[in-house]
């Protein structure tokens, strides 16, 4: 490529951080905002918007520079332009994707960001102190968020040594789904943890726009308006429908009737799932990664989390912790050079190898961010506290939290 | 006086309420609510856990009348809100002290 902008990568690049902003605002907000009681939809929601907002913040103060900077010893990037001072000034084109602008692709990585943390909110939804989330944000998005972005896409030894994450496998999925898991093991389970949904319609909109948005996400990571970006559009699709497909048949077949929350989850995991192939892979590829992201997922929902006891509230572990492992491995395996000219590919392209290095990415991001996500929860669980009062927590917190109600019906 | 409470089906709720009017009564209070008597609840299915819903939704009829009419009430609406099916609702009489028009302050059957 010549480093010289490109009119038609950069408008693609611009739709598609729009389009990234979609899903997190309001389309996680909504899809979890429907799947909780009432009491809790505004909090719920609020959660979404108000990390969407940190995060905004401190990606252009530092976040940006210490995820994408140019590295020290492939472990984080260096802080070269606090609060983002002359970059855009400059028209400097952007050192990873040399035909957009860099504060282009500092602000379409904004999005990731923002909406990895924002994912974690969903199990900690109806009984977690507004303050302590507050809190959490920008904590775990500069000890984790940061470090591990750096490793995998922004220079750093992960990416050095090979490891392939197109679109969030591990950055995204993984880190979440496991800082999910670590921080509902520590806050408890709720009072009342039956999942009935007080307001599916919004989970339906939700999922619209996650799915939309999607194609953004994973189609816009090919930093162009290519025919890579093309691909990723296609299996991209084509992994969220098998994976809505594939959990109906679940349903069917474990509880008698397929229902629509189980499509949603379904299309969510077959998208989790693809996120970290959707630039390596064929379209045979997406759709076994589709119908195993549904299957795999549905056990970890429907039998892990009873069996283990853990209150994931809103499944992240169960669909994006278990759809990044997941999807990350397959890249292993079904990655190709015809598709990506830039990669050697996975088993199928004679490189067994490959499989190597992505279960070591996903073993050091996993237990960096077990260990990480363990410490900054339990500091802030002694200082401010995770849990609201129990009394609180059953009245419900927009009440509570915020002095609001979502359904004034008069 | 009396009070006449009707539970019935709610899809019941407009045949009833225009069978009611038919036979000139008009006045009535309409509330939503839930119960169970000794029809079985439903299953709600997510994300593979089942929920058992016993509680299930009917309407709330309640009606006053003068003596003389509360056989007329009692007869239309179990003409109209019956399916012949368990969960059809049931109908309560209860006697009434006194009744207020706001409007004019009257009292007793004729501000009924």
């Amino acid at each position: 490529m010549d480093p010289i902008l490109n009119s038609g990568d950069t408008a693609w690049m611009l739709i598609s951080t729009a389009l990234v902003i979609l899903m997190t605002i309001p389309g996680v907000a909504l899809f979890y905002g429907g799947l909780i009681r009432r009491e809790n939809v505004l909090n719920t929601m609020f959660l979404s918007f108000v990390t969407f907002a940190i995060v905004s913040v401190l990606w252009f103060i530092y976040g940006y520079d210490l995820a994408f900077g140019s590295t020290t010893w492939g472990v984080i990037g260096q802080l070269t332009n606090p609060f983002f001072s002359g970059v855009v000034e400059s028209n400097s084109l952007s050192t990873l994707a040399p035909t957009i602008p860099t504060g282009l692709y500092a602000v379409f990585q904004m999005t990731f960001a923002a909406i990895t943390v924002a994912l974690i909110s969903g199990a900690l939804v109806e009984r977690t102190k507004f303050a302590a989330w507050l809190a959490f944000v920008p904590i775990w998005l500069t000890l984790v968020y940061l470090p591990v972005a750096h490793w995998m896409w922004g220079g750093g030894w992960l990416q050095q040594m090979g490891a392939l994450d197109f679109a969030g496998g591990t950055v995204v999925h993984l880190t979440s789904g496991l800082a999910a898991l670590v921080m509902v093991v520590i806050i408890g389970v709720r009072k009342n943890s039956k999942l009935l949904p007080h307001h599916l319609g919004y989970s339906v909109i939700g999922t619209g726009l996650l799915w939309f948005g999607w194609f953004g996400f994973n189609a816009g990571s090919a930093l162009g308006a290519s025919n890579l970006a093309v691909s990723a559009m296609i299996v991209t699709n084509t992994s969220a429908a098998m994976g809505m497909l594939g959990w109906m048949l679940m349903d069917k077949l474990k509880t008698g009737k397929p229902t629509l929350l189980g499509a949603l989850s379904g299309a969510i995991a077959g998208l989790a799932c693809i996120t970290p192939a959707a630039g390596y892979v064929n379209v045979t590829a997406a759709i076994i990664i589709g119908f195993v992201a549904s299957v795999a997922s549905y056990y970890a929902v429907s039998h892990l989390k009873p069996l283990l006891g853990y209150d994931d509230a809103l499944d992240v572990f169960g669909i994006h912790g278990v759809c990044g492992i997941v999807g990350t491995l397959f890249v292993g395996i079904f990655a190709t050079p015809l598709i990506n000219s830039a990669i050697k590919g996975g088993l199928i392209a004679g490189n067994p190898a490959q499989l190597g290095i992505q279960t070591l990415a996903i073993a050091v991001i996993a237990v960096y961010t077990i260990i990480v996500t363990f410490v900054i929860g339990k500091v802030i669980d002694k200082t401010i506290g995770l849990r609201v009062d129990e009394s609180h927590e059953i009245q419900g917190l927009d009440i509570n939290q915020h002095e609001e109600s979502g359904y004034r019906l008069s | 006086m009396k009070r006449i409470i009707a539970i019935i089906r709610p899809d019941r709720l407009e045949d009833v309420k225009q069978a009611l009017e038919d036979a000139g009564i008009h006045g009535m209070t309409i509330s939503e609510v839930k119960g169970r008597g000794i029809q079985l609840g439903i299953t709600e299915s997510y994300r593979g856990r089942d929920y058992k819903v016993d509680l299930l939704p009917k309407t709330r009829i309640e009606i006053i009348t003068p003596r003389e009419k509360v056989e007329i009430v009692i007869d239309t609406i179990v003409k109209n809100a019956q399916t012949g099916c368990i969960g059809d609702g049931k109908i309560f009489i209860s006697p009434i002290e006194e009744v207020i028009r706001i409007r004019t302050g009257e009292r007793g059957p004729k501000a009924i």
